[in-house]
């Protein structure tokens, strides 16, 4: 009887099920569609965007393969400024940060000045742009006389980099810390454990760890801002590109610029996102 | 002298009058268990013993000593008296041993080392010994609570609270953990219990009230309250869940 049903129109290649059968049908369809589609979109991006009558000299001014060549190694090695800026930063934002948020909920009376002083720290640096901070700082603090090296636009820099971005990873870590439930701390009083050991034990290595792919996100922002830092002096990698751009009369460093970026940022992103997901299917 | 004495103690969430008015009265190596529907207020009762939740009226006597007192440090009752909850609250970030040693390292100020020794010995005695390293999510739920129990005896408490403990097993891990209660009846620690449990309130403790409303409404020896309830509510839930 078996055997007799192998024949007929429904049977199934072993080990598979109707459904899964259905399910891979599906998914061979949508590939097509969806290969297709962006073939179409492709071509037709290559065919029309040429057809633009200032297309000529974009490709020559931002797109010069020669100008790309001579600038690129230039571009990188100005690129490792930015990385170790962001280097010495992320470590220094993340304990400010954390200062900030365990400020942010300090409980006893006594303290109160602290907490206010949270209150306000997150409020002014999440509400002034960037670039205002670096201009205040970067321009600001040296303009008071002060000795060399303490007047360096790089000490500064990164110091305005590091109060605005503990702000917001101040915020990040205090989400954290009131994502764990009160049953955690119920516990640990239970238990006889003191306020700040409770903190420290309990709720901050579980806060911290919940909200490393919010962090991340943070930090790769981080990164791409370090390059806002040119606007005060340091030899970047935007304000390297710039200076090709004078020198050479041509756009591409810039381009060659964003593809350095690119090339951090995007597998940092997709690791945050993996991260992220993970997380999500870990607690459901 | 009772080891621990409730005298009209009350507590409102709100306008939700939780407790009204207990009067319980605790000796040295009984076990007392607490019945009654869900809101009767048995947890919350449990966890103003510890001083988890501040009494907002009446008198609660530790070896004579009123502890309910507004302003009074929660903290050195919480050491003496220990409690374990439904959901069994371990650390989900550090392994079993982990667990268990935070509070003495920190509390007691002892190092890892002095605590292996009798930490292993809790961990052995109650079936655990080859759980220590693991954390909680690769535990069971009823070797979790089980830990949850090492976690609170590891202090050293005078008193256990239990609440509720094996409300969120599924069935077949239920025995494992009253076994761990019934070790521990044997030898001789206070205990009071909120449980649904009644073949084993029945079997095991010294004295059962019927908590209904906030309120005592009745209590005596388990023979007596299981057997022959003088109050008509009693008998009503009994009917229900037995």
């Amino acid at each position: 009887m078996t055997e007799t049903n192998l024949d007929g129109p429904a049977a199934a290649p072993p080990g598979l099920t109707r459904r899964q059968i259905y399910e891979a049908q599906i998914r061979r369809r949508s590939l097509r569609v969806a290969a297709t589609s962006t073939v179409l979109v492709l071509l037709a991006l290559i065919v029309l965007i040429p057809l633009a009558p200032g297309w000529e000299g974009v490709k020559k001014s931002f797109f010069n393969a020669d100008v790309f060549a001579r600038t690129f190694p230039g571009l990188l090695e100005a690129f490792l400024l930015d990385v170790a800026i962001f280097a010495w930063s992320a470590p220094l934002i993340f304990l400010l940060g954390l200062l900030i948020a365990l400020c942010r909920d300090a409980r006893s009376p006594a303290l109160y000045p602290l907490r206010l002083f949270g209150i306000l720290y997150t409020d002014i640096f999440r509400g002034v742009p960037v670039i205002l901070v670096i201009y205040l700082i970067g321009f600001g603090i040296p303009g008071l006389g002060l000795p060399r090296p303490w007047n360096s636009p790089y000490i500064w820099g990164t110091v305005a980099l590091v109060l605005t971005y503990a702000a917001y990873v101040a915020e990040v870590l205090r989400s954290g810390i009131e994502s764990i439930h009160q049953s955690q701390r119920a516990a640990a009083a239970s238990l006889g454990l003191s306020h700040s050991d409770t903190m420290r034990f309990v709720v901050l290595p579980q806060a911290i760890r919940r909200v490393v792919p919010a962090n991340m996100n943070l930090f790769i922002a981080l990164q791409k801002d370090v390059a806002l830092l040119s606007f005060i002096g340091p030899v970047e990698i935007f304000r390297q590109a710039g200076v090709y751009k004078s020198l050479l009369a041509n756009f591409t460093p810039y381009v060659g610029a964003a593809l350095i970026f690119l090339a951090v940022t995007i597998p940092a992103t997709r690791y945050a996102d993996y991260l992220m997901n993970k997380q999500a299917r870990a607690r459901s | 002298m009772a080891k621990l004495e409730l005298q009209s103690v009350t507590k409102c969430f709100g306008d939700n009058v939780v407790c009204r008015g207990i009067d319980l009265r605790i000796d040295e190596g009984e076990m007392v268990c607490l019945i009654g529907a869900s809101g009767s207020g048995k947890s919350t009762l449990l966890r103003c013993m510890n001083l988890l939740e501040p009494v907002d009226d009446g008198v609660i006597l530790l070896d004579d000593i009123d502890i309910a007192e507004p302003g009074f440090d929660p903290q050195p009752v919480r050491q003496r008296i220990g409690i374990v909850f439904q959901s069994f609250n371990l650390f989900p970030h550090m392994t079993a041993v982990e667990n268990v040693m935070l509070a003495p390292r920190r509390v007691h100020n002892r190092s890892r080392e002095a605590l292996l020794p009798e930490v292993t010995e809790l961990f052995t005695r109650f079936g655990l010994a080859d759980r220590m390293q693991h954390y909680p999510d690769q535990l069971s739920g009823g070797q979790q609570q089980r830990v949850a129990i090492v976690r609170a005896l590891a202090m050293k408490p005078e008193i256990m609270l239990f609440d509720e403990i094996t409300s969120a097993l599924d069935p077949e891990l239920v025995g494992e953990v009253l076994d761990v209660l019934r070790t521990l009846r044997e030898a001789g620690m206070t205990m009071v219990l909120a449980t649904h449990e009644m073949g084993f309130a029945r079997e095991l403790a010294d004295k059962v009230c019927f908590l209904d409303n906030g309120v005592i409404l009745e209590e005596g020896p388990p023979e007596q309250l299981f057997s022959n309830p003088k109050q008509e509510r009693t008998r009503s839930f009994l009917a229900r869940v037995l």
